[in-house]
């Protein structure tokens, strides 16, 4: 069925005079090869249509096909351990080892369905009538966001294809419904919920310098800025393998194919450490690399959120990896320069800030329809050219997120990761998150944080001061401060994502190690009160057993904690004012 | 399949690099053509845009010379395409794939496109084989690995010729296998002598026979020398991924890619963007670095390593930016360390192999080398800290410690980063050990007290 033919083209964009109405946003499919494409503008009898795939070979008069409905995905189950294209085609059964361009659906899948519902019963719109299991992986059945109604039928438990009806749904107005375990969703737009939530706990995603000093909540919003080499990339992984999420949803939007292969190389074999089973498991990667089509990459970004809404709805906790958002903002520009628009800061579109608003703005701590509770948390990182933060997508990002964490070239270069800078980052989830520390046993954490930012500040004022009059000539205190300083940045913040031992830290554990650290400042402050010399301090043994503490002690000796702190005192019981002079 | 159509009379205009036709035949978008002058010279071109009674050609050669009336064009009914085969290496072609050393054409094996395909993601194999390079500053701080784009950001003056020929003669695998690499050399608007140069090199040491030369010259067409990487590409692809090679190739200057890519936006009339760039330079560096790689099921691997020199030093021009977004890492020169007669300068910190961690350590080098390796950043990075407090208040107002800092900078550089010869990653793994003993034990946090004792001791002991 043709629809238009195409009478003009360059690149990703063309135009074409149809004989049909079509409607901006609809989706097209173009071409013998069906490239999926979207109507950017109608004027008259013609149309101006961007395509998300390679377009070379594409000739005057090839016809155009509309399909009546926004750029939509199809939501269904079986969609968890599989990696997609930005536009959900799998990428995994594609035969040869190339991408071929062209719309082509998923093969149906079959999977074990059991009713949780009878027919007669009512199911509201968004809510589930029964369960779907797939291998391990068992998922809830929804009717969709906008079908409710009284089951007319259902289907009883068994093995069904993902396109076949389930239940038939009778509306009150008398129509039929039939719902199948696959669903399409227009991406642009959000899925509805009841109602937000507050945010109440925290994603725990086993960084210390996350979790301890800026911590996301769980449905809210975080920013990850840093030139190239900072640790994006690695930090964006490291979170997505060991944060509390039930489900990973991770985009990779215009960056190397390379990262793609380590999570795939990598997540099959590492292990939820809640559920025991394959991290793979819980995880969606939607890959758009550098490589592949401009428009697509603009897509993806919705495709994903899209996705982690759809979870989300299920009733579980969803972590959208978005690794990066500068690759879509780009996007946005080189597809707005094709057709014309006029440029604002840096040629990017003059609506960048409304997009980034309406992406972030889907991250949400929600009742669902169904009345179970889920959230979607996103975590978006940001390249900023030559790592200057003032550039436009991070500054607009900046407004609409809650966490931001400010990766730093010179920590990069030093081989210091995460890389994440104490003194430029902030979490606005810091009072929401209090009384959940609290609840874990540590009714100081507010004020322990706060301690550790108050003295990283000092340590950045005083290193200004030590540079002109040099270290030694400032009071012992203040060397004292620095020596501290670095001493928490070094063995605190530092952790490394290779170690087996440290890649990841509950919040038992960065709570024992804070407060070990705490304590020995606190003793070395007052040593020095009582007179006790600097250099006496700096050289107690118990010094390096804290600083190779968070690599040396696991997750399950937490106890040996107690020994260190009560090594702690005894090392400056010993150290007397007195002392110090027999030497 | 090459249906080829030969046109004549329907050009309409000339401009810049743009020819202007008038539409009588039905062709496909990026078509390849031939357009062929008054003066009987053939030029290679592309349909950029089709219209329903115009289209336009992008000629990818010079224009100079090209007339409206006596142009004839031939349509080839397919985008643009290299004949690949069997017997490449050690033979040089131009920009666009045909023979400059008198020879033949190589009997095509297979035609590919040379915009080359997208690799599927899924189908990537993590690279995972160390390469050893025999330089200190990349093998035990910022290793390659087999399939990794890692290029070389350099500046005017700085040896990165000599670099980047040393790790083409040099580069193996550790172990037995010792297989060669596959050299495809890439000049792009480069002078005629840095060419002769690179092959009168690989000719001495026996390397020219699995060297395959692309030569784009500084004084060819700028439309030409964005087609020369990707001609190179292609049959980089065949080696690796057809024949199962390991391919090693190296792109140099890239500089003068981004500066084509600049003219030829803005001959198109394309809004430009950071310093007159196009917006969509990421995208295209991407389609030629994302080349590089290993595939699930495949024994080649493409091994990428572009050199570029940096406009003016600045490492925040958007060439090594966009460069360094796309790049697995990259390797920095430094021209501090150049003027102390350091060789090779590599400034380790900047520097960076985002795949290190994946190709080094236990069961891959060695089971201490990534600790080493960030042991010998941090206190690099504080020794360089220490420095600045140096040159502001001398020596005299340092601490103990922080004096031991400046020993161990200076040790490193000379040491470590300098070399004559090349070493094997246990020779530099040494010295990594022993330029740390000049440091006292508190200070190396990055190591265990396992690790103290058993390495950096034995070295204390000897000074």
């Amino acid at each position: 069925m043709t629809d238009a033919r195409i009478t003009w083209i360059s690149g990703p964009v063309l135009r074409a005079r149809t004989s049909c109405k079509m409607h901006v946003s609809e989706a097209v499919l173009v071409g013998d090869s069906r490239l999926l494409g979207e109507v950017i503008r109608v004027d008259g009898d013609s149309i101006v249509a961007q395509i998300y795939e390679d377009t070379t070979g594409l000739r005057l008069g090839d016809g155009i096909e509309a399909t009546s409905q926004p750029l939509s995905i199809r939501l269904r189950p079986g969609l968890l351990g599989n990696i997609f294209d930005g536009l959900l085609r799998p990428l995994a059964d594609m035969p040869g080892d190339t991408v071929l361009p062209g719309m082509r659906e998923a093969p149906p899948q079959t999977f074990a369905f059991e009713p949780s519902r009878e027919a007669g019963q009512r199911v509201a719109a968004g809510a589930a009538f029964g369960t779907i299991s797939l291998g391990h992986v068992r998922e809830q059945c929804l009717a969709p966001p906008d079908t409710g109604g009284v089951i007319d039928s259902i289907v009883a438990a068994g093995e069904y294809a993902d396109d076949a009806t389930l239940c038939v749904l009778r509306d009150d107005e008398g129509r039929e419904h039939t719902v199948t375990a696959g669903q399409r969703w227009p991406v642009r737009r959000p899925r509805p919920a009841q109602r937000r939530l507050p945010h109440g706990e925290p994603l725990v995603t086993g960084q210390r310098i996350i979790d301890t000093l800026f911590p996301v909540a769980r449905g809210s919003r975080a920013m990850l800025p840093g030139g190239f080499g900072t640790g994006k990339t690695i930090l964006q992984e490291n979170l997505a393998k060991w944060c509390d999420a039930d489900i990973i949803v991770y985009v990779g939007c215009g960056e190397r194919g390379n990262e793609m292969a380590e999570v795939l190389n990598e997540f099959p074999g590492r292990k939820d450490p809640r559920s025991g089973r394959p991290l793979l498991e819980r995880t969606v990667i939607i890959a758009n690399t550098s490589n592949m089509p401009v428009a697509a990459r603009e897509a993806s970004i919705y495709t994903g959120v899209t996705l982690a809404e759809y979870f989300r709805d299920q009733g579980l906790h969803v972590a959208l990896m978005a690794d990066s958002t500068t690759r879509w903002a780009e996007a946005l520009r080189e597809i707005s320069g094709r057709l014309g628009e006029l440029p604002g800061e840096q040629g990017f579109p003059a609506y960048l800030s409304s997009r980034l608003a309406e992406f972030y703005e889907r991250a949400a701590n929600v009742e669902t329809l169904a009345g179970t509770r889920g959230s979607v948390t996103i975590i978006g990182a940001v390249s900023p050219p030559a790592g200057d933060f003032s550039e436009p997508v991070t500054s607009q990002s900046k407004r609409f997120v809650r966490c931001f964490w400010a990766l730093d070239r010179d920590r990069a270069q030093a081989r210091f990761f995460p890389a994440i800078h104490p003194l430029n980052s902030y979490s606005e989830d810091v009072e929401a998150l209090a009384s959940w520390w609290q609840a874990q046993g540590n009714p100081d954490w507010a004020a322990q944080r706060r301690r550790l930012l108050t003295l990283l500040g000092e340590r950045a004022r005083l290193e200004r001061m030590a540079r002109i009059v040099g270290k030694d000539a400032l009071p012992p205190r203040q060397q004292l401060t620095l020596f501290c300083a670095d001493f928490v940045n070094e063995a605190l913040l530092r952790q490394s994502a290779f170690s087996p031992i440290d890649r990841f830290c509950s919040p038992a554990r960065q709570t024992s190690l804070m407060q070990a650290f705490l304590h020995f400042i606190e003793r070395a402050e007052q040593a020095l009160d009582e007179g006790v010399e600097l250099e006496r301090i700096t050289a107690l043994p118990v010094y390096r057993h804290l600083q190779r503490a968070a690599e040396d002690i696991p997750e399950d000796k937490i106890d040996r904690f107690h020994m260190l702190l009560s090594r702690v005192d005894d090392e400056f019981d010993r150290l007397t004012p007195a002392e110090s002079h027999a030497r | 399949m090459r249906a080829e159509l030969t046109i004549r009379g329907i050009a309409q205009r000339v401009e810049g690099p743009l020819l202007f036709l008038e539409r009588a035949v039905n062709v496909g978008l990026n078509d390849a053509v031939t357009v062929t002058g008054g003066d009987g010279v053939e030029r290679l071109g592309r349909v950029a845009t089709l219209d329903e009674d115009s289209m336009i050609v992008e000629v990818l050669e010079s224009t100079a010379g090209l007339g409206v009336h006596d142009t004839v064009i031939s349509v080839l009914g397919e985008p643009i395409c290299f004949d690949v085969g069997t017997n490449m290496l050690g033979r040089v072609f131009d920009s666009v794939g045909r023979p400059l050393d008198g020879q033949s054409p190589i009997p095509a094996a297979r035609r590919m496109r040379i915009d080359g395909m997208t690799i599927n993601p899924a189908r990537r194999a993590l690279p995972r084989d160390f390469i050893e390079t025999g330089v200190t500053a990349i093998d035990l701080m910022n290793s390659l690995v087999r399939g990794q784009k890692l290029p070389l950001f350099s500046g005017g003056g700085l040896p990165h010729d000599r670099l980047a020929t040393a790790i083409a003669q040099r580069a193996r695998l550790r172990g037995d296998s010792g297989e060669e690499f596959a050299v495809v050399f890439v000049g792009i608007g480069v002078s005629h002598y840095i060419a002769e140069r690179f092959r009168s090199a690989m000719e001495i040491s026996g390397a020219l026979g699995h060297t395959t030369m692309f030569l784009n010259l500084a004084d060819e067409s700028s439309t030409q020398r964005l087609l020369t990487p990707r001609f190179a590409l292609t049959a980089a692809e065949y080696l690796a991924f057809v024949e199962g090679r390991h391919v090693l190739v190296i792109m140099t200057d890239m500089t003068n890619y981004c500066e084509a890519l600049r003219e030829v936006s803005a001959s198109h009339g394309e809004i430009p963007g950071r310093k007159g760039f196009p917006g969509y330079m990421y995208s295209d560096l991407a389609t030629l670095f994302e080349r590089a790689g290993c595939l699930h099921g495949n024994p080649g691997t493409l091994t990428q390593l572009p050199i570029l020199t940096l406009p003016g030093d600045d490492i925040g021009h958007p060439i090594p930016d966009l460069t360094g977004y796309i790049t697995e890492g990259q390797i920095v020169l430094d021209r501090n360390l150049d003027r102390r007669d350091i060789y090779p300068p590599i400034n380790v910190l900047p520097s960076l192999s985002r795949l290190m961690d994946y190709g080094t350590g236990e069961g891959f080098t060695d089971a201490d080398h990534p600790q080493l390796a960030s042991q010998l950043f941090a206190a690099y990075a504080n020794a360089k800290r220490v420095r600045v407090l140096a040159s502001v208040m001398g020596q005299e107002g340092l601490s103990e410690i922080d004096n031991s800092y400046l020993a161990f900078g200076d040790r490193f550089e000379q040491e470590l980063v300098n070399q004559d010869a090349p070493r094997t990653l246990e020779e530099s793994m040494e010295l990594g050990w022993a330029t740390l003993a000049e440091l006292p034990d508190a200070e190396l946090t990055r190591l265990s007290d396992e690790q103290i004792q058993a390495y950096v001791w034995r070295h204390r002991r000897r000074a």
